[in-house]
């Protein structure tokens, strides 16, 4: 075990790396530069900065210079917000977007996972369709505009939440609600479909002739068997949903990490591009590695070590 | 029935999560509805809230170049003058000014005022904030602001040294400024915020005295920064120690950053904020006329210009006729009424109406196509063609927006139907379109302008030189230049005035651009509220506000 997780941490760094050497010269590649607007600066001012900030070193420099900041985990100032290193930005937003995560999360797994189970073992009757048409609801229905559509009816309306902002638990719901309702869908029908073709094997019509009690079967022979996939999925969910999103976070003005995925591009924000993308990677390879530790203790027939079954 | 009642209480715990949640709540969206609008009463609180859209990047004077940090600094530090509610410069830090006569040298006297942390203000905090801002080593990229003041420039590129930049502070409180040419407008400008004080004391024994709030902020302004959680929400409250304390009346003010159009407008609707919409946040364009219906929007011109721009050294816009006919040809007030919905200007001018008033006719018509075929026609056969068909398609380029694309679907339309032109439509990310703009590889290209400040020449100067970095039409016209030079000479106002007119004629005469329209700024406000002043540049001040 501990070898195969050594092994998985040396392919890490090496995908980190990549991910690195990638984002570093497509952002280089890309027109324009952290200081154009549409004012223009004098020509003596934008020297200046850029020799401020290294922008005028070779490529090779500024790239060496960069992985030494990684290594040290200091990604340097903000280009765009002056108070603020890349280091506060994430030390402040990732909180933030990590418990309005946890919580969509939560949303996501518990009510996806319920209807999911209630739709297969009523398949074909009344609770598999209504939970099924609430899954289609939830996937094909845009984050934002379910985001639109409770706070119209549950804040305008009804008064019963606010509209926006991040200051209780209260403000927390509908953000997480509305990040939720994707993921939710998305498992239900996970757990649906693979309930249903665990609950067509041989060992489950053994354990039934055996006398077993439906909520033994459906707990302890079922369920276990089909999470399988869920547990797969929670995997690039969780690192993607923890990071924050920025459709979310700019409708209930959020102030998470999800903005700056997005805004640092445009704004050719270089180290704050640089600080987001490493820190989802870290994120989500670790997250994957967890994934499959967890197939290990859910599923003992996948063998992690020295077995042939690839991940 | 055991089956039944599985997916019974399935079922009910889905439905009791989502009631848990819901309970409770209505108090608190009751309480926030108490805070604000409820106007009339005698004692209503005195705390506004108002969205400011973003993170202001930075709240050092020096650092600050944007709208967002602008309007918190403009309420929490004052400089030698501030914009009074007419809109005219009135004496703030300064109590009194003098202007030597050739108008080039300012001696300003400074009141007895104290920073919040009981300091006095001194000559020396300008002094200090000014060269801070100079210094080549401090990163300002809005150090040219300060460029009219004497050495200023060569201090900043390197060539001269701080020591020669013309302001000094002859005692604690008399500052003096020496300026390269007499600066009508330089009073206006003392209240830019690049131009604000900074408490030299505390500045100098902490560098990072701008970036939270707390005891190294200190501020001399009519409100004090008490709380800035980053890209959350800043809050202020009235400042006891500010010289005109006994003016400002509101208690607080808390600025949030909501950066969707559409929250914005529900938060006020739910009675979360007390104002939506410019100049601090931005009201949802399908709202707009719904909002105009109810009689709830403000609408104020501001010193704003969308344009058109022309590559004047590509072919066919190297030719002034062609360039006039598609400035003809397009319908401005169609664009505003059905795209735009702000009750914007259509401009057929380049400055705008709230510095030349009879620029709200401008210089021809807006729509006339009659006179924009006239002048195609004469543009072709000085460049060679029969009729437009054999005129190669136009490229119009933009930026990824919404509304810009709307608008330039619309005048591909107008020049297709009035010209006869075809035109293609190029759509670029922001930084992609400045790179395209500023190496001239487009033909057509549409650009915004905001005033700094309430003078022309903001306008105008841009224009002044082919390769200047505001241009971008590669235009320029000796007497166009002299004019521009006349104008910062010269001392007497009128005069002054109508040189940078005949510079405005000779501009419009050549068309390297074809104004679309002016700015204006939307907004809707709670009831209560009284005497938030917006200048004509669109710069909000809080000092006079007050619910009743």
């Amino acid at each position: 075990m501990a070898k195969y997780i050594g092994k998985r941490l040396l392919y890490m760094i090496l995908s980190l790396w990549m991910i690195v050497t990638a984002t570093f010269f497509f952002m280089r590649i890309a027109p324009g530069n952290p200081f154009a607007s549409e004012k223009k600066l004098p020509p003596e001012i934008e020297a200046n900065l850029n020799a401020h900030f290294g922008l005028d070193k070779p490529w090779y420099a500024q790239y060496w210079e960069y992985l030494v900041r990684i290594v040290n985990w200091d990604f340097g100032p903000s280009f765009k917000y002056k108070s603020q290193t890349v280091n506060d930005l994430i030390n402040e937003g990732f909180p933030v977007s990590f418990l309005l995560g946890m919580e969509a999360i939560f949303i996501a797994v518990a009510i996806g996972v319920i209807l999911g189970i209630v739709a297969a073992l009523k398949h074909n009757r009344w609770p598999d369709y209504t939970a099924m048409i609430v899954a289609v609801l939830g996937i094909s229905v845009p984050s934002f505009i379910m985001a639109s559509f409770l706070q119209y009816f549950l804040a305008i309306k009804m008064g019963i939440f606010p509209v926006a902002r991040w200051e209780s638990f209260m403000h927390s719901v509908l953000p997480a609600v509305a990040l939720a309702s994707t993921p939710m869908a998305f498992i239900a029908r996970l757990t649906r479909s693979s309930m249903l073709e665990v609950l067509a094997n041989d060992y489950i019509k053994t354990a039934k002739s055996k006398g077993l009690s439906r909520g033994v079967i459906t707990v302890k022979h079922t369920i276990r068997n089909a999470l399988l996939p869920v547990v797969t999925y929670m995997g690039p969910l969780t690192a993607g949903i923890l990071t924050g999103s920025f459709v979310i976070e700019r409708i209930f003005g959020i102030p998470g990490l999800g903005a700056h995925f997005v805004t640092s591009i445009n704004n050719r924000d270089y180290t704050v591009i640089m600080g987001v993308t490493v820190f989802y990677s870290i994120l989500l390879l670790v997250s994957i590695l967890l994934v499959d530790i967890a197939y290990g203790i859910i599923d003992p027939r996948i063998k992690l070590a020295g077995g042939k079954k690839g991940e | 029935m055991n089956k039944r009642l599985s997916i019974f209480f399935s079922m009910l715990l889905v439905l009791s999560m989502f009631l848990a949640a819901c309970s409770g709540g209505g108090d608190n969206a009751d309480g926030d509805k108490k805070g604000g609008d409820d106007g009339g009463k005698s004692d209503v609180p005195q705390e506004l809230r108002v969205n400011i859209n973003t993170e202001p990047p930075s709240l050092n004077p020096g650092l600050a170049e944007d709208a967002t940090s602008g309007t918190v600094l403009r309420q929490i530090l004052e400089g030698l003058t501030r914009i009074g509610q007419d809109g005219e410069p009135e004496n703030a830090m300064a109590e009194d000014v003098d202007m030597s006569d050739d108008q080039k040298t300012y001696t300003f006297k400074i009141r007895d005022a104290k920073w919040s942390n009981g300091d006095p203000v001194t000559a020396n905090d300008f002094v200090y904030a000014w060269k801070w801002a100079l210094d080549p080593a401090n990163n300002s990229t809005y150090a040219y602001q300060l460029y009219y003041i004497e050495g200023a420039e060569a201090a900043n590129n390197g060539e001269g040294s701080l020591d020669d930049v013309g302001v000094k502070a002859l005692d604690d409180k008399t500052l003096e400024v020496k300026l390269v040419n007499p600066t009508p407008y330089f009073l206006e400008l003392t209240a830019f915020y690049t131009y604000l004080p900074v408490n030299s004391k505390v500045a100098e024994a902490n560098p990072e005295w701008a970036t939270d709030a707390g005891e190294n902020y200190t501020t001399n302004g009519p409100f004090h920064l008490t709380e800035w959680s980053h890209s959350d929400k800043i809050v202020l409250e009235k400042s006891e120690t500010y010289w005109d304390a006994e003016s400002v009346k509101l208690d607080s003010i808390e600025m949030i950053m909501i950066n969707d159009p559409n929250t914005e407008l529900s938060m006020f609707d739910n009675g979360e904020l007390d104002w939506a919409g410019a100049p601090t946040g931005a009201l949802p364009t399908d709202a707009m006329q719904a909002l105009k219906d109810e009689g709830r929007l403000t609408t104020q011109p501001i010193a704003g210009i969308y344009n058109y721009k022309f590559n004047t050294t590509v072919e066919p816009f190297n030719n002034v006729n062609i360039r006039k006919a598609f400035a003809h040809a397009i319908n401005r007030q169609e664009i505003i009424d059905n795209i735009l919905q702000g009750e914007q200007l259509p401009a057929m001018a380049i400055v705008p109406p709230t510095m030349f008033e009879e620029n709200e006719k401008g210089y021809f018509p807006d729509n006339d196509v009659e006179k924009a075929k006239e002048f195609l026609q004469k543009g072709l056969d000085e460049l060679g063609y029969k009729d437009a068909s054999e005129l190669p398609a136009v490229t119009l380029s933009y930026n990824t927006s919404e509304a810009h694309q709307k608008i330039a679907q619309a005048v591909q339309d107008m020049w297709k139907q009035n010209l006869g032109v075809e035109v293609n439509l190029d759509n670029a990310e922001w930084n992609v379109y400045l790179d395209k703009i500023n190496t001239m590889d487009y033909q057509v290209g549409r650009l915004g302008w905001l005033g700094d400040f309430n003078d022309a020449m903001n306008f105008l100067e841009m224009y002044r030189d082919a390769d200047g970095g505001n241009n971008s039409t590669g235009w320029e016209s000796k007497e166009f230049q002299d004019l521009l030079a006349k104008s910062s000479t010269e001392t007497d106002a009128d005069a002054r005035q109508q040189l940078l007119k005949d510079a405005e004629a000779i501009f419009m005469e050549d068309m390297p651009v074809a104004p679309i329209y002016f700015y204006t700024n939307n907004w809707v406000q709670a009831e209560g509220l009284k005497d938030v002043v917006v200048s004509g540049l669109g710069d909000v001040q809080y000092k006079w506000a007050h619910f009743e």
